[in-house]
């Protein structure tokens, strides 16, 4: 068992009060709160050891840059990929996912074809809209069956020699459905095709394993894993990177420039124009240890057994519908009451201190599909408790009482 | 004094009677539903303005050297702030619309629903109601 009491105290912002009552913070898949160590760490970086990185001779420039470097390999060890230039630092995953899709545009063709799903978050469909404006390819899309999984059968009737890349969510942001992207990844290669995971809901919940994966490409976010906002992860297979077009010109990413021609650096730094947000890189590698100290697996526990419990009470409340009934979920419950507005049952929850999202949660589709106009969203984090969900019941009550 | 004004003072003078949020969002959502319904057949796509959280249809019209406004929303707290806007904004001269200013919202602590990061529809609805009233007066 996880001593929780023990990881709240490492979250400074878990003790303050919102509108006089405790916070109870249930908006963890939009961010996640930050432990001290994340906090310091990045204080720290701009006290002591600020230069920029990969540039000077001197030693500050040194030691920056080994800090920035050091996170590459926490990273590269987080997720089991083969070497440490296949981790791409960039701005989050939907930049992540735009340097693959802009990449794209040049390697695509009429014809072609691009498989997405009707989960997606707007990030992992409007960039690869875009590709396919450039490049003639298609986009085709994966049905959601009324659980709010995936329709396999559909997407295996989408696969041929046209597809050239699939990029899926690991886990929906919406829905809580955890994809079955192992066999997505092995259905997709078999026909040539390259693909494309967004883990942004996934990578804080699950354990990671890219050589076993298999994934050509997989992205996510840094402050979604306890680290700071502004850095995201674009991890890619060596070859695959290798032939990837470069996305933003600039320092750093280049070999040898003339006006002539220009040659580029090879991978990581062909990816990583400009200076990059070096103290979150730094202060990213403590939110890292913060897991691996914890252990993902025991998160994963943790997570189920208060999604089981959350689940359990939510459903006693009449009228209240859940989205996404997947049998494989992470820790996300989206519902409606009834006919009443998701803003109106947050604005209520917000003055009782509990902190849910609602809204389309940029899966307009995922709306479209069930006929709705949005959701309230509990997403859950390692430190929350079962009290916290007792708190946050009585809300939605009081909520439905007020609004009914 | 405006009618605009005094409306507003009143609104102003209902609220002061509250003693908490419960009190204030319990009266918001009766205004809600108090509020005269829109005729359906302006619920139109040109009449809508869609908040990323809520969405608000707003219908003006100008008989008799007075604007009138109908409007109505999805989401039942910012139906409350519609009907109070509606009172406060309807059946008045336009000129007296354009010029007005708005000062009840934060008087009575609900300034942060006027946030344009909230993207409930209500800060849009209020500067098209102003632009219908420029429309009208001219």
């Amino acid at each position: 068992m996880l001593d929780i009491i023990e990881i709240r105290k490492q979250f400074p912002i878990l003790s303050r009060k919102v509108n006089g009552h405790d916070l109870v913070y249930f908006d963890n898949g939009a961010t996640t709160q930050k432990p001290q160590s994340v906090i310091t760490a990045e204080s720290n970086y701009y006290q002591n050891e600020n230069s920029n990185v990969h540039r000077g001779v001197h030693f500050l420039s040194g030691l920056a840059t080994d800090r920035f470097e050091e996170t590459r390999i926490t990273i590269q060890n987080f997720i089991n990929a083969k070497h440490s230039r296949e981790i791409i630092f960039t701005k989050g995953t939907t930049d992540s996912i735009n340097i693959v899709a802009n990449g794209y545009r040049t390697l695509l063709n009429k014809g072609d074809e691009i498989i997405i799903s009707e989960l997606e978050h707007h990030s992992n469909i409007v960039p690869w809209q875009m590709c396919c404006e450039h490049s003639g390819a298609t986009l085709k899309v994966i049905p959601l069956l009324d659980n709010g999984s995936l329709d396999m059968i559909a997407f295996e009737n989408f696969l041929s020699e046209n597809t050239k890349l699939v990029s899926i969510s690991h886990v929906s942001n919406t829905l809580g459905t955890i994809n079955p992207v192992e066999e997505i990844i092995e259905k997709a290669q078999a026909v040539g095709a390259k693909v494309m995971i967004d883990g942004a809901q996934a990578a804080s919940h699950i354990a990671l394993n890219m050589q076993s994966l298999g994934a050509d490409f997989y992205c996510f976010s840094a402050h979604k894993l306890y680290g700071p906002t502004g850095i995201g992860i674009l991890y890619g297979k060596e070859s695959v990177l290798n032939e990837l077009p470069a996305y933003q010109g600039g320092g750093e990413m280049i070999k040898e420039v003339s006006f002539k021609k220009t040659t580029y650096a090879g991978i990581p730094h062909k990816f990583e124009a400009g200076t990059p947000n070096i103290a979150g890189v730094v202060a990213f590698k403590e939110a890292i240890n913060f897991i691996t100290k914890i252990g993902l697996s025991n998160i994963a526990k943790h997570e189920k057994i208060l999604l089981q419990y959350a689940t359990k009470e939510v459903l006693k409340i009449e009228g209240l519908k859940i989205y996404g009934i997947a049998k494989n979920k992470s820790a996300i419950i989206s519902f409606n009451i009834n006919k009443l507005h998701p803003y109106d049952i947050g604005m209520i929850m917000d003055k009782m201190g509990v902190a849910i999202r609602t809204g389309h949660h940029c899966t307009q589709p995922v709306m479209k599909r069930f006929n709705i106009p949005g959701t309230a969203r509990i997403s859950l984090a390692v430190y929350n408790t079962k009290n916290e969900i007792d708190i946050c019941i009585k809300a939605i009550k009081k909520a439905k009482l007020m609004l009914s | 004094m405006s009618t605009i004004k005094k409306i507003q003072k009143e609104i102003i003078a209902d609220f002061e009677m509250f003693d908490d949020w419960i009190q204030k969002y319990e009266y918001l959502i009766d205004l809600g539903k108090d509020l005269a319904p829109i005729n359906e057949k302006n619920k139109t796509e040109e009449n809508l303005i869609k908040g990323c959280q809520s969405r608000v249809w707003l219908h003006a019209e100008y008989t008799d050297g007075k604007i009138i406004f109908t409007a109505d929303s999805d989401a039942i707290m910012t139906k409350g702030i519609v009907a109070m806007l509606i009172n406060v904004l309807s059946n008045q001269d336009p000129k007296d619309v354009a010029t007005a200013k708005l000062n009840f919202i934060k008087k009575i602590g609900l300034t942060e629903q006027l946030s344009p990061t909230r993207a409930n529809g209500l800060v849009s609805m209020i500067k098209k109601m102003k632009l219908y009233a420029i429309a009208f007066n001219n």
